[in-house]
């Protein structure tokens, strides 16, 4: 029972508590008003790893903090947004990123919501048109509506 | 005493809905007319003895008895005494029995209510209903025992978590739970149709309260969770795509798509076996959210409780209610006759197009949520869908819905004008047009989308409100007419207006979020701090005890520019038993929008970490999901509800005249 001890393994990983947030801290904050909206932007975008789905903008963890600082001073030093993802997740691995990234693993949770949508559409439209075909069939005729007639009379009768 | 007798009625209770689950369909297989109204009688004893058990349990936990476990596990003497109440379904045993609870009540009130269903339905409704509460109850004694002794009792109990210690928790659970488990009834219906194998319009018409009351009683729910969590957590968020969340949102998203796939059913006699799944998807949707929340498999913010054992006993019920009642389905779906015929441009259409959107957007939470959890079972790679994800996925899906809600309420049924319905909402659409260029023009330089979302809201309230006032007014002139008119509307006609506008309502509240500001910084006594509109000056940092936490309350003067505002406290707390702290928001309403402090550290230089907030049109937010309630609450007045349904030997009367 593999899965058993994966789920078990992936309780004890949640069950830090992760408390009220506080967050971004007064010191963290960069001088730098641009800079600091992109590091929000990025920490936002970024899975705080030991907290229950937060991202480290939203958590208070010491791990969050110190990836926030790691963010700012990886934007500080120059690199661009795309740079600092890849500087993280080149540690932490795709599971800190809460945007998934589109590769054959995902590929199915990306593209299933349009699936679904455009094979819905597919189906009703088909079905339109099956229904128009059923409209304009052709009417009874006398002695069908005679039939009919005959056998509405029995089912009324029971 | 009373304890065991708290226990030994649950087991009770146990007893008799076997009985509710099995005799009803004896009886109706042998066409033995007594047997069959065993069900009623049964349903309504088994909701007083699980009664009793929730009283015996209440009446342990106000009188903080500590030989109780769960009593000592979520409990304190201190307590004032609504916490002391409300910790009854602060944790995990309490919560499942709760769950129960209100299983049962609606069993009882299905078998009370008057409306003549044919014997039949109701005996295989409440036979199904049976099944279901033997199956919770079931799950209660064997893993989840809220009256389990403890020896020798210790002198206090642990107190409960103290960020549940809230007015919030004596209402979201409580009506979150009468949305979940009041989607049963439509299951059991849906089961009992399947069994009798004849689904129809008096059908439908029975249906349709249950699923109006679930849905009502979810939307307050959901609204009052996420402004719980808004003013509780501290940063401001109210919507976090977290999987508990999305596990309310599902049932939610499914329950509206029945809503309004009933309503051709009933009108139109079409959509039959669309809407029976629905029914099943609906439900299997609760449990699949109860089973998220007390399994604590996708481990969240809300989940209190996790135990492997317990996750494997909901599992087992999940794959029976789900299986089951998809098997039966598969076997006996295609036995149900298709109805009424409708043209492409129709009402009816509209109302699929709909159920094709708001399914797509609830496949797409769906798949968001166990996509990571199913990965990592057949892969082991971990990744996270967080909320960029759905904020990716799900917002495109439910636009072009939006777009489309204020057309397809004006279609006619059968046969629609699409052009005359363009034309009835395009002043409507000219408005929200306006609305969205105003603000642009405006905020110069701001976010983008914003504008538009709020033009789309405005689309939907405008829309709302032309088409019930084009109603009113008619051909006919004088104030009288239209008042007489105006009354001799069906109450779903309001109810279909009020819930509409209530979408759009929450739409400009989400969208205003975009201009929402926030301001990090350390203040002093005397020093100010700006955010958006508003300024705060921190006035005094003083201690405060309460009955079982200490607090350290800051006190600021808030204004708006010249504009005093009064005084505003946000306060930290430690709780004493658990020694945990709490953040304590202040937030002062200022028309729809709101000011939000929320304390962080005292700093080594004596000043403390604040973080100011101005929350623009934030009320909207939660103020359109009431109003989309009160919709639903009206449509449930609706007159076709409270008279007897039709029988059907008379299909004419149950036409309805066309809205």
């Amino acid at each position: 029972m593999s899965w058993m001890r994966r789920l078990l393994a992936l309780l004890l990983l949640g069950l830090v508590w992760a408390g009220p947030s506080r967050a971004v801290q007064p010191d963290e904050v960069l001088p730098n008003a641009a800079l600091e909206h992109r590091a929000r932007e990025i920490s936002a975008g970024l899975r705080c790893l030991v907290c229950q789905n937060q991202s480290i903008d939203d958590s208070d963890a010491p791990l969050a903090r110190d990836l926030r600082i790691l963010v700012r001073e990886r934007l500080t030093a120059g690199d661009n947004d795309a740079q600092v993802r890849d500087f993280v997740v080149a540690r932490y691995g795709d599971f800190v990123l809460l945007r998934p990234p589109v590769n054959v693993r995902t590929l199915l949770l990306w593209a299933a919501p349009f699936l679904i949508l455009v094979a819905g559409l597919i189906y009703l439209w088909r079905r339109t048109r099956q229904q128009a075909a059923l409209a304009s069939a052709v009417p009874l005729s006398d002695e069908e509506r005679r039939r009919l007639e005959a056998l509405m009379q029995e089912e009324r009768a029971e | 005493m009373i304890v065991e007798i708290g226990h030994f009625a649950l087991a009770l209770a146990l007893g008799v809905a076997v009985v509710q689950a099995l005799v009803p369909l004896w009886g109706v297989s042998r066409q033995d007319t007594a047997l069959a109204s065993v069900g009623p009688a049964a349903a309504i004893t088994c909701f007083l003895l699980v009664a009793v058990s929730f009283a015996a349990l209440v009446s342990a936990y106000v009188r903080s008895d500590f030989s109780v476990e769960t009593v000592v596990a979520n409990s304190h003497s201190t307590q004032p005494l609504i916490y002391k109440f409300t910790s009854v379904w602060g944790n995990h045993e309490g919560s499942m029995l709760l769950w129960v609870l209100i299983l049962t009540l609606f069993g009882a009130l299905v078998a009370l209510a008057r409306n003549s269903l044919p014997m039949r339905l109701r005996a295989g409704t409440l036979a199904a209903q049976g099944v279901v509460t033997v199956a919770f109850l079931a799950f209660v004694l064997l893993t989840s025992n809220p009256f389990a002794r403890l020896d020798p009792p210790p002198a206090d109990g642990q107190d409960l978590n103290p960020i549940l210690q809230d007015l919030g928790l004596a209402i979201h659970p409580p009506l979150l739970y009468v949305g979940y488990v009041g989607f049963s009834i439509t299951y059991a219906f849906a089961v009992a149709a399947l069994i009798d194998g004849r689904i129809d319009a008096v059908w439908a018409r029975a249906v349709r309260p249950w699923t109006l009351i679930a849905w009502v009683f979810l939307t307050l729910g959901i609204a009052m969770g996420s402004y719980w969590a808004y003013y509780e957590l501290g940063w401001g968020g109210w919507w976090f795509w977290d999987p508990v969340e999305n596990a309310s949102l599902m049932p939610w998203l499914a329950g509206t798509a029945l809503i309004h796939s009933t309503v051709v059913m009933e009108k139109r006699d079409a959509l039959k076996v669309w809407t029976i799944l629905l029914a099943i998807l609906t439900f299997s949707l609760s449990l699949l959210g109860t089973f998220i929340v007390r399994s604590g498999v996708l481990t969240s913010v809300h989940s209190f409780a996790s135990d492997p054992g317990r996750g494997l006993f909901i599992l087992g019920i999940l794959v029976f209610f789900v299986g089951g009642s998809l098997a039966l389905f598969a076997w006996r779906a295609p036995l149900l006759r298709q109805g009424g015929l409708f043209a492409p441009v129709s009402r009816e259409s509209a109302l699929v197009i709909n159920n094709l959107f708001i399914a797509t957007a609830c496949a797409t939470v769906f798949i968001g949520t166990l996509y990571p959890l199913v990965l990592e079972m057949l892969t082991g790679d971990k990744i996270s869908v967080g909320p960029p994800f759905f904020n990716a996925t799900f917002v495109p899906v439910l636009v072009p819905l939006l777009l489309l809600l204020p057309v397809g309420q004006t279609l006619a049924w059968k046969r629609g004008d699409l052009l005359g319905a363009g034309q009835r909402v395009l002043a409507a659409f000219i408005l929200g047009i306006l609305a969205a260029l105003a603000l642009i023009a405006f905020s110069r330089g701001g976010p983008v989308l914003a504008p538009l979302g709020v033009g789309l809201g405005v689309f939907l309230v405008a829309s709302a409100v032309f088409d019930i006032g084009e109603r009113v007014a008619g051909r006919a002139s004088g104030v009288q007419a239209m008042f007489s008119r105006a009354v001799g509307l069906p109450r779903s006609a309001w109810g279909t207006a009020f819930a509409h506008a209530g979408v759009g309502l929450s739409v400009i509240g989400i969208a205003a979020a975009a201009w929402s500001t926030e301001t990090i910084g350390v203040l002093k006594v005397g020093e100010s701090m700006s955010s958006g509109r508003y300024t705060i000056t921190l006035d005094s940092i003083a201690p405060r005890s309460g009955p079982n936490f200490r607090a350290e309350v800051a006190r600021f003067k808030l204004a708006a520019g010249d504009r005093e505002l009064g005084i505003l406290e946000a306060s930290k707390r430690v709780y004493t038993a658990r020694a945990m702290p709490t953040t304590e928001a202040g937030i002062r309403t200022d028309g729809l929008s709101q000011a939000y402090v929320a304390l962080g550290d005292p700093q080594p230089d004596g000043g403390i970490a604040v973080r100011f907030y101005d929350k623009p049109l934030i009320l909207l937010v939660w103020l359109g999901a009431v109003v989309m309630a009160f919709g639903g609450g009206l449509s449930l007045t609706d007159r076709r509800f409270r008279l007897a349904a039709p029988r059907r030997a008379q299909p004419r009367a149950i036409v309805q005249p066309a809205e």
